[in-house]
Parts: C-alpha cells; sequence; structure tokens
C-alpha cells in the first residue's frame, strides 16, 4: 500500500514538473511533439534511476562517513554530468537506433534539475535503497506524464487560432501555468 | 576538514574522468570522416535555410540520405555545391540561383497614410495597428523587421522601403518569413519579369490608395505568348521557370501591355526594351552604395 500511494504521491501529487517545477526547460523545450517528449521522458526516467542508484551510494559511503553532507550538490552534479556522458557513449555504441532519435535530448538531461531534484529529494526524506529506487521511477514518470499531456496539448495548438502574440513560447507557459493548477486538484488526496 | 573535502572531490573527479576515458576507448564509434569534409564545405551560417537544424545536420543527411541534393545550401557558392556534390557523389543539379525580390514600389506609388505611427518601430508592431499606417495594406511598412532578421546583411531601408543587394542575398527565406505583409518573394536570379506589386486588392481599391499598383485588370494574361502568367487571390504571379524557357521571343509582350507600368523587366540581357525594373535587382553597384 505504501508503495502505491508513493507512486500516486509522486506522479499526481507532488509532480516534480507541475508541483515542485523543476525541470521546467526541457518541459518547454521538448513538449511541441508528442513523439520527441515520449522519448525525452523514457530517457529522464533513465537517467533518473542511474542517477538516483549513484547518488545513494556515494551519499551513504563516501559522503556521510566522512561527513561531507555540504558537498551532496556539487558531487551530484558531478555525478549526474558524468552519468549522462557515459551513457550517450554507451547507447551510441550500443543502440544507435535510440541514441539517434534522442540524440540532442541526452546532453540535455545533464542540466535537468528535475534529476539532480529527485536524487537530493530521496536523500532528504531518507528512503532506503528500494523505496528511493521505486521514486526515482515514479518521479520520472510524473515529469513524463507532464511532458507528455503538454505536447498532446501544443499539438492542437497548429490548428488552433491563436492570437499571434500568445503563439509559441507564450500560450505554452501559460498551458504550463494551468496544468499545473489542475494537478493542485490532487493536493490533500494523500495527507 | 579542508583536505578531506578536496580530495574526496578530486577522487571522484579521477574516478569519473578514468571511467569515462576507459569507457570513450572502449565505446569509441568510428564516425564517418567525410562530414567534417563537407562541414568544412559548407559556409557555417547555420542559418536554416536548407530545412535542417545547422549545416552539420544538413552534412549528416547529404552524406547518407540519397534523396537530399547536395545543391540545398542556399549561402553555399557554386564552387562550395560542386564540392560537396563530388564528395557525396551526387550531381549538382542546376538548381536555379534565387534572390529576394521586393513586390512594392510605394515611392513611385505615393500611398497615401491612414493615420501616423508613433508606436514600436517594428513592422510586425504596426501591421497590428488597423493593417498599418499606409492606406494600402499590402505595402511596405519600412520599419525593417527583414532587415534585422536577415542574416546575411543584405538588406536596408531607404525613403521607407527595403531594399536588396542581390550579390549579399543568398535565399535562404529568412525575411520572406518575417515580413507580415508577404510582400517579399523568392525569384531566380534569372527572371526576366515580375509584377512590382504585391496587392490582392481589386482594380478600384487600388487605384484609390496608390498610383503605381497592379490593379488586376489581366491585360498581361491574355497577352502571355507561354502562359506563364496567372492570377491567384487577385495577384499576379508568374511561372518564372515557364517564362524563362519561353525565352526572349515573346519580346516581353505582358511588359508593353501592362496599363500600369507595373509590370516590368528585370534584365537586361532579356530584353530589347527599357528595362525599368533593373535597377530593382540586378544593379549590384547601385544597391551597395
Amino acid at each position: 500500500m505504501d508503495t502505491f500511494l508513493l507512486f500516486i504521491s509522486a506522479i499526481f501529487v507532488n509532480n516534480i514538473v507541475l508541483a515542485q517545477y523543476l525541470g521546467n526547460c526541457p518541459y518547454l523545450g521538448c513538449s511541441k511533439e508528442k513523439s520527441v517528449s515520449i522519448g525525452m521522458g523514457a530517457a529522464v526516467i533513465f537517467v533518473t534511476i542511474m542517477a538516483t542508484i549513484f547518488t545513494y551510494l556515494i551519499q551513504k559511503h563516501v559522503l556521510i562517513p566522512f561527513h561531507l553532507g555540504y558537498l551532496q550538490t556539487i558531487v551530484f552534479i558531478l555525478v549526474i554530468a558524468s552519468l549522462v556522458q557515459f551513457v550517450e557513449m554507451f547507447l551510441k555504441k550500443m543502440v544507435p537506433p535510440l541514441y539517434k532519435s534522442l540524440g540532442i535530448f541526452l546532453p540535455l538531461i545533464t542540466t535537468n534539475c528535475a534529476v539532480l531534484g529527485v536524487a537530493i529529494l530521496v536523500q532528504r526524506k531518507e528512503f532506503d535503497f528500494v523505496t528511493a529506487l521505486l521514486y526515482a521511477v515514479a518521479a520520472g514518470a510524473g515529469f513524463m506524464l507532464a511532458l507528455v499531456i503538454l505536447a498532446a496539448i501544443r499539438e492542437q495548438f497548429e490548428v488552433t487560432r491563436i492570437p499571434r502574440a500568445m503563439r509559441g513560447t507564450p500560450i505554452g507557459l501559460v498551458m504550463a501555468g494551468i496544468m499545473s493548477l489542475a494537478f493542485m486538484a490532487f493536493k490533500g488526496m494523500i495527507a | 576538514m579542508i583536505t578531506t573535502s578536496v580530495l574526496t572531490l578530486f577522487g571522484l573527479g579521477f574516478v569519473a574522468a578514468s571511467i569515462l576515458a576507459i569507457a570513450s576507448k572502449a565505446l569509441y564509434v568510428e564516425e564517418d570522416p567525410r562530414v567534417e569534409v563537407v562541414l568544412d564545405a559548407l559556409p557555417g551560417a547555420n542559418c536554416g535555410g536548407c530545412g535542417f537544424a545547422g549545416c552539420e545536420a544538413y552534412a549528416i543527411a547529404v552524406l547518407n540520405d540519397p534523396d537530399v541534393p547536395p545543391n540545398k545550401c542556399c549561402a553555399c557558392s557554386p564552387d562550395a555545391v560542386a564540392r560537396v556534390a563530388s564528395l557525396t557523389g551526387k550531381a549538382a543539379g542546376d538548381a536555379e540561383p534565387k534572390v529576394a525580390f521586393r513586390r512594392c514600389v510605394k515611392i513611385e506609388g505615393k500611398v497615401a497614410r491612414k493615420f501616423e505611427y508613433a508606436g514600436i518601430m517594428s513592422c510586425a508592431a504596426a501591421k497590428m495597428i488597423l493593417d498599418g499606417p499606409d492606406a494600402c495594406k499590402y505595402s511596405c511598412l519600412g520599419f525593417g523587421d527583414c532587415v534585422r532578421a536577415c542574416p546575411f546583411d543584405a538588406m536596408w531601408i531607404e525613403d521607407g522601403l527595403v531594399h536588396i543587394a542581390p550579390a549579399k542575398c543568398t535565399s535562404c527565406g529568412t525575411c520572406v518569413r518575417t515580413c507580415p505583409n508577404s510582400i517579399l518573394e523568392l525569384i531566380p536570379k534569372r527572371a526576366r519579369v515580375m509584377v512590382f506589386c504585391s496587392s490582392q486588392d481589386k482594380g478600384k481599391a487600388v487605384k484609390d490608395v496608390c498610383e503605381a499598383g497592379c490593379i488586376s485588370c489581366g491585360a498581361c494574361i491574355k497577352k502571355c505568348p507561354a502562359e506563364c502568367i496567372t492570377m491567384i487571390d487577385e495577384r499576379i504571379h508568374i511561372d518564372h521557370k515557364a517564362c524563362l524557357a519561353f525565352g526572349p521571343s515573346c519580346q516581353e509582350v505582358c511588359v508593353e501591355k501592362c496599363p500600369r507600368n507595373i509590370l516590368r523587366c528585370l534584365s537586361p540581357e532579356s530584353s530589347t526594351k527599357e528595362s525599368v525594373g533593373y535597377s530593382e535587382v540586378s544593379n549590384e553597384t547601385n544597391l551597395n552604395a
């Protein structure tokens, strides 16, 4: 039951983008087409899981024993950046089709604060390793959900009459705000 | 304390760097060395005129996709196109070099003003207020949105009208997309005749606002032996390909028959008559002055 609640909470109630306002750049930048948003969402889920594993191990086995908790942010950024580089190389060699479709988004994940946010939140909430992993999956899925919904809406904009001044990013930002408000309806669902 | 933190950071950085260094060796993927060579041949403007994200994306596409022609880059010189073609093993093709053309002669037409505009100095902003300050809603607004958009510095504003330097124009189409009045058009550099007006109004409405504008009488359409002139939405369109193919044997009868002198010859070689519009497009020394 706790796992189920964790999932519901991370996806709907405390959505990483819509409730915690993390990862807004890729949220707006990669939400113009559904296919791209699905690719980006999948890449973020993968990197979030990997980053959570490594940062969790480093926090528990390096930072805490040496009383270096204050280095958390910089160390996590280092780990995430290296990880993304590694994933990029790995995909380029092993899964070229996936690398091609994600190519331009993979380096973007390095600067995706949603990934860093999840890694830090996991430490703050003092999850155990398995729960941390589940939380990473759920947060990534929440990111993907928000991205795909916004992409689906923005695809409709192509055939909608929108005042010229509002076209493109302005209407995208307004939609992001409205979606955030809509997701606020889930607040209070889980105490 | 400082020593521990520095050492820890250094250690972690070293481990990450080592893993990446090993991985880069183990997971090395040989890339097509031709991409770099093609990229060198391209101008590197990253203007997007070819329809790809940038020069690199086009270089990869032209090497790997048999359907992508080597002459898609509009900023390339003919030599560069030939080099790309030889590198990719594709035929250079005979793509007609194009140039941007302004379909408005506001100064000659003395277009009446509806009101004095004192807002943001941008065509797009002026267009939002009653279709701009000019009585003709298809005239050049002259605030230079296209000039600012042009990545090749090939345009400038003079007397409230945009001018184009054909030598610098690469036909990337950025200005055409920017102009809110759609008065800019890409035409072949060799184009023989062109209509110097883009109005879509009926004849009477044009006469009311401009002394020079096209009144869509259709005289040119009837007279053209090559049948390459058509009227779409009260705006004259010339099929330059057909016009060039027909050649000068028509004696530019369309130009002669135009009662408003708004259909003009562009190139002196193509005409035995006086080339009224020549200085507009082909006289580069004039335009660059």
